[in-house]
């Protein structure tokens, strides 16, 4: 099998197997991890564009590890130090980049679809590092690993996604990759955060405020981040939102015995999470890092150019 | 002399519809009657066309002066011609803004030398459009202005709103707004709902748009002035305006193609898909196309506003607001109201014609001494719109690429044919 896609823009158009097979494919490199020596030949030679523009520390630095680990040179681009400041186009900047001739282009902006609309217009491929309140792919991929890796399945488990929903491209992203294996997928979160839409973005959605209500039962637990900046505008206490809806340890007895708990990072301790719960036993944290560079290998292998008809040079 | 012959003449202002001829001369409607024989005149063969008064658009942005790469009078003008439009009315959000009587006479002037069809300027309703103080709206008038309006925004508040209306209804002249709540559409670039979740882009509920309808109706009803919801586009909207209407107030709305055919579930981060008011759910297609049918709805406006590709190729959230709609006008509300038989033609010809100019307070007549301004169009001709053949100096339309049945032929401004299919 190899992909079915040039692009990925986001996870909401991949059927179950095109999930299961970058999983599956991300295992070889799980274990290169693990080697005292973790650099690979395969893309000696191919060129990865790191695109950000919108600052990202983590989503970067995993991706330029996977493509040195894979023995790839990178371009980077960072707006603050960019053209983007000067007022440049993003389509000009792009272009600009393109005529560079790198082989895959891994792009974050804050605008969503800016991606999708970069695809359209480059011959190469595009993978999304995070776009706007989109969708964050690799991040839906590597919690889906991380949890398979847990649990040794993804089919049917009671998954529970807590915060910011609305305004969050994680949440979007995991509800898609989960509920292809038929996860039970609760949203949690202050009311004006948890647009009723939600509920037709996959089959069994609940949209539940009550975080009570929400951890009964629950076998995973993905604590969304919170933006300071959402709650200044239009407004919610930080108080309260650490009242109501911090993870504690009293809160995460309430879902069922070793359930797992999961954070997209950076987290902000003893606001969503508190410390005892993110440094303890159930916390898959550290996990889910180490397999975002797993899971950025797999993909930049497939898309540039470790199988034949993912983008080469000529291939369109 | 042009004599039309043979075509179905549809006058909305009697009711007629019948197969006639029209003789024009001197610019105006000489006589109206089958087998009118003139020998030294121009003959229009228009058997098996429709023969209409000429069609009235009421909203556009002709972008001159100021932002003459998108668009300006003479190219607009010439869409406007090739849509089936003999007079179109700018909005004043130019550069400057069209808020004095030496703007309004600036683009009159321009239009006479340039225009391929009539140009009635709307002015604004206050100075810069800011909703401070009023702008010079009689001196306006006198230079050629057919209404007011704020448009791109709201009149700012309900004072200076009253301000206008009082002023304008002594005038005799339409208020036109632009309706929606500031705070509900801040931010927002498309409508909330199943479809702005799932893309994470920004959405501003449809009240965003009611909230300002309703305000504007009790403001109507405390002046007595007459008032013009532009580009209306949901359900709530339209009901408050069958309720004002229904309680005799002197409240007019107007449709565009795009509201009546598209819904948000068309936003794909497609920028050509984005305008303001947004694209609405499928309920409020349906409650547009049922009120079109009906008469709740008084005019089929297209709102064109072309944007240069600099503005429109960009990230989706960056985007200008608007479409071009000149060129489709005709052909969208075929499809969509006659070919579906959801009204008559006769009731579409209604919504180009005598139902916009009822909003201005005119005249729309092929009888006899009216000024020759004619539309002539096809229910059944098949032609393919190419957005890069577009007489418009710009490309920001969502029908590019798309096959119609029905077209306008000619158009006919003061017995000169302007345009006519090639």
């Amino acid at each position: 099998m190899t992909l079915r896609f040039r692009h990925l823009l986001a996870l909401e158009p991949l059927l179950r197997e095109d999930i299961a097979f970058l999983l599956d494919q991300s295992k070889p490199f799980q274990e290169i991890q693990r080697n005292p020596l973790k650099k690979l030949a395969t893309l000696r030679g191919k060129t990865v564009a790191l695109l950000f523009f919108e600052s990202s520390t983590r989503t970067r630095i995993s991706f330029s590890t996977a493509a040195a680990r894979l023995g790839a040179d990178t371009m980077n681009l960072q707006a603050e130090a960019s053209s983007v400041k000067k007022g440049e186009s993003l389509l000009d900047t792009v272009r600009t980049l393109d005529a560079m001739k790198p082989d895959v282009i891994v792009m974050r902006h804050s605008a969503s679809g800016a991606p999708q609309f970069v695809a359209e217009r480059l011959k190469i491929p595009v993978i999304n590092a995070g776009d706007g309140v989109h969708e964050h792919p690799t991040q839906g991929l590597l919690d889906a690993l991380t949890i398979r890796d847990r649990i040794g399945h993804l089919d049917g488990l009671n998954v529970t996604i807590i915060g910011d929903i609305q305004h969050s491209r994680v949440a979007r992203s995991d509800i898609y990759a989960l509920a292809r294996f038929g996860c039970r997928i609760t949203l949690c979160g202050p009311a004006m955060w948890l647009p009723r839409e939600c509920e037709q973005m996959a089959p069994g959605i609940r949209l539940v405020p009550r975080i009570e209500e929400a951890l009964r039962d629950a076998q995973v637990l993905i604590v969304l981040r919170v933006q300071t900046e959402r709650l200044l505008e239009p407004g919610l206490p930080l108080d309260e939102y650490i009242r109501l809806y911090q993870m504690t340890p009293g809160r995460l007895a309430q879902a069922q015995p070793g359930a797992l708990l999961l954070h997209p990072g950076p987290m902000i301790r003893g606001l969503e999470i508190d410390p005892a719960v993110a440094d303890g036993p159930q916390s898959c944290i550290l996990e889910q890092v180490t397999n975002g560079v797993a899971v950025r290998m797999a993909l930049l292998y497939l898309m540039a150019g470790g199988t034949p008809g993912s983008g080469g040079p000529g291939t369109d | 002399m042009l004599l039309i012959k043979n075509g179905r003449v549809i006058d909305p202002s009697t009711g007629g519809d019948s197969t006639s001829d029209i003789l024009l001369h001197d610019g105006r409607i000489a006589r109206v009657s089958p087998g009118i024989d003139a020998k030294d005149a121009e003959v229009f063969d228009a058997a098996g066309l429709i023969v209409a008064p000429g069609f009235i658009d009421l909203h556009c942005h002709l972008r001159e002066p100021g932002d003459e790469p998108a668009e300006t009078i003479e190219t607009g003008t010439r869409a406007a011609a090739r849509g089936g439009f003999t007079a179109v009315c700018p909005m004043p959000n130019t550069k400057p803004v069209n808020d004095n009587a030496s703007v309004t006479r600036s683009i009159v002037e321009r239009a006479a030398s340039a225009a391929s069809v009539r140009v009635w300027p709307i002015g604004a309703a206050s100075l810069g459009s800011k909703g401070e103080s009023l702008a010079e709206i009689s001196a306006m008038k006198d230079a050629g202005i057919v209404a007011v309006t704020d448009d791109g925004r709201p009149i700012a508040t309900a004072k200076i709103l009253r301000h206008v209306m009082e002023y304008c209804r002594a005038l005799g002249l339409p208020v036109i707004e632009h309706c929606e709540d500031p705070s509900l559409f801040a931010g927002a670039v498309m409508r909330e709902g199943a479809t702005s979740v799932r893309l994470g882009l920004s959405g501003m509920p449809a009240a965003t748009e009611s909230i300002c309808v309703s305000r504007d109706i009790q403001i109507c009803a405390l002046t007595g002035c007459r008032l013009h919801i532009a580009h209306l586009s949901t359900t709530k909207s339209l009901e408050l305006v069958r309720e004002a209407k229904h309680a005799g107030l002197p409240v007019t709305c107007e449709v565009t193609p795009h509201h009546f055919t598209l819904t948000d579930e068309d936003v794909h981060y497609d920028t050509r898909f984005k305008m303001n008011p947004p694209l609405g759910s499928r309920e409020d297609r349906e409650a547009m196309l049922v009120g079109l049918a009906d008469g709740a709805v008084d005019a089929i406006a297209t709102d064109h506003a072309p944007h240069t590709r600099a503005t429109k190729e960009v990230e989706f959230d960056r985007a200008a607001f608007g479409v071009t709609g000149f060129e489709t006008a005709l052909a969208l509300a075929l499809e969509a109201l006659v070919h579906t038989g959801r009204a008559p033609l006769g009731r579409v010809v209604e919504l180009f014609t005598s139902g916009p100019a009822r909003v201005l307070g005119i005249r729309s007549s092929l009888a006899e001494k009216e000024p020759a301004d004619i539309t002539i169009f096809s229910t059944e001709h098949r032609w393919t719109f190419r957005a890069e053949e577009s007489a418009s100096r710009s490309r920001n339309t969502p029908f590019d690429g798309r096959t119609f049945r029905g077209a306008p032929m000619a158009t006919i401004v003061g017995g000169r044919i302007v345009w006519r299919r090639s």
